[in-house]
């Protein structure tokens, strides 16, 4: 129990406590930077601007000190109720992402996953899909037009682009053959020879001897490079962050579903949605990036390496610190990828968007999936 | 067995912790001047004209249903994709009988113009 509460506080110290902050300050920053000119640096305190990050504090005192408006007419229970069921998903996804394998200490097993559930995948399927009540229950408890315009568009896209969500991944699920995160991990904590497949066909000996030599991590963004960037796609989508704005869509609808929202209620779907940022983050790097794999170095090479030298709990120990390191570097890589995209493409229209959900992304997916399925069948089969 | 349910437990209580420490703050710090023109919901600076309860557009409907069928497909692939490897040819066989019958179906609503915005 003990365990659990510290691996909880942990992943919530990192998420909520060191991404969130900083990433409201990257977003400006980096928007900044891209667009050539001085970003946020007004938040002062004592003369002390500390390169605009005081922003995140002052955000919030700000948003904690902000009058609490329900219109008149509006539901006051789900009013109150859908920023919170916003921003649970976000947190509770966090539960089944492994920050780190599993380490052993003489008769103890340490694994480094909140809630290692069998069919992890699915919980986050299911649990994604409960954002979608969060906007539709905001739109439809404010009274206002707008809000229900946001709304509506809201839950068409995100149900949409969970649809396609689902499918785009099913082809790394093939490759991996497991739904459990942490297997997914360890499944790509390993190597592939990049040309292996050609053993099947006999054809492997006749390759120069450096060309046979060539590996990869077998991580999904390799077995599978289609698949992740339709899921990535995706799953920016379901995050209603621009280019996929259409729900908020602030030159048209106002501020779409949270439009009746001030002070910490707004802040709550805020923080929803920058937290979503690393979380998808996570998602992304442990089903595509090989989550804390190391690459070249899988976890028993390296154990093979640390523990002679540093003796037995001290080198597991360091394995632990490496991976858990690698891990969210891997995360803040994803992170910095979203900001770029976001701050890149201009918005899209709505019919663009759900264009691309299910004329392109999902007779892809679809394909993906028979393609991969028949690919591994055909070359495995020939052995 | 549900033991592994506990850590999903435990971050539910902390997320609904967050959420009421947070607006539970916001009652506490934030002022309340409150008067009807105030509370009036946003339109523009006009009065509000038309309810929002009303009818939308059939769009949304339609794409609703769509999710039933699709999101149905998607579950039922993800076991598969777990247990490809297993099942081999019969699965894959098995798998694309039950495809074609939605491809058909998602070809037919496209000529229909289910998916035009």
């Amino acid at each position: 129990m003990v365990e659990l509460v510290i691996k909880a506080l942990f992943m919530l110290l990192v998420m909520m406590g060191a991404f969130l902050p900083l990433i409201t300050w990257v977003e400006r920053k980096q928007a900044a930077l891209m667009q050539d000119r001085i970003g946020a640096n007004r938040a002062d305190l004592g003369g002390i601007r500390a390169i605009g990050l005081l922003h995140p504090a002052a955000d919030v005192l700000k948003l904690l000190t902000k009058e609490d408006v329900v219109p008149a007419g509006a539901n006051r229970v789900l009013h109150l109720l859908a920023p919170v069921i916003s921003i649970v998903p976000a947190i509770i996804t966090l539960a089944v992402i492994p920050f780190g394998g599993i380490y052993t200490y003489g008769e103890t097993k340490l694994n480094l996953v909140i809630a290692d559930i069998d069919w992890g995948m699915l919980y986050v399927f299911a649990v994604g899909s409960i954002a979608t009540y969060g906007a539709v229950i905001a739109g439809w408890a404010s009274n206002n037009n707008w809000s229900l315009l946001g709304s509506m568009r809201a839950s068409a896209q995100m149900i949409s682009y969970e649809v396609t969500m689902g499918l785009s991944v099913v082809g790394l699920f093939m490759a991996l053959g497991t739904l459990r995160l942490p297997e997914m991990v360890y499944a790509q904590d390993a190597t592939f020879r990049v040309l292996g497949f050609l053993e099947h066909f006999g054809l492997f000996e006749t390759l120069p001897a450096w060309l046979s030599w060539i590996t990869l991590p077998s991580w999904g963004i390799f077995l599978q490079p289609f698949g992740f960037i339709l899921f990535l796609t995706c799953i920016m989508a379901e995050n209603k962050r621009p280019p996929f704005s259409a729900p908020e869509g602030e030159s048209e609808i106002v501020a779409g579903y949270h439009t009746e929202y001030s002070g910490m209620r707004f802040g709550l779907f805020y923080t929803a949605e920058f937290l979503e940022v690393p979380v998808i983050g996570a998602l992304v790097a442990t089903l595509f990036l090989g989550g804390w794999s190391i690459p070249w170095l899988p976890q028993e090479t390296l154990l093979g390496v640390l523990v002679p030298v540093a003796g037995e709990g001290f080198g597991t120990t360091l394995c632990l610190i490496l991976h858990v390191l690698t891990f969210l570097l891997k995360v803040v890589v994803l992170v910095w990828l979203q900001m770029a995209i976001r701050w890149t493409l201009p918005a899209f229209r709505y019919d663009q968007i759900m264009d691309l959900c299910w004329k392109i992304i999902l007779p892809l997916s679809i394909a993906n999936i028979f393609v991969t399925g028949l690919f591994i069948l055909v070359v495995e089969g020939l052995r | 067995m549900l033991a592994e349910f506990n850590g999903v437990l435990l971050m539910l209580a902390i997320a609904l912790l967050v959420a009421a420490g947070m607006l539970t703050g916001h009652r506490l710090l934030g002022p309340s001047r409150r008067f009807d023109e105030k509370l009036e919901p946003f339109e523009c600076g006009e009065k509000q004209i038309v309810s929002p309860h009303q009818r939308f557009s059939v769009k949304f409907y339609l794409v609703a249903m769509l999710f039933v069928i699709f999101d149905l497909e998607a579950v039922f692939f993800l076991p598969y994709g777990a247990l490809f490897r297993e099942l081999g040819w019969f699965g894959f066989g098995a798998i694309s009988v039950f495809t074609v019958p939605l491809v058909v179906g998602l070809l037919y609503e496209w000529k229909k113009g289910a998916l035009e915005w």
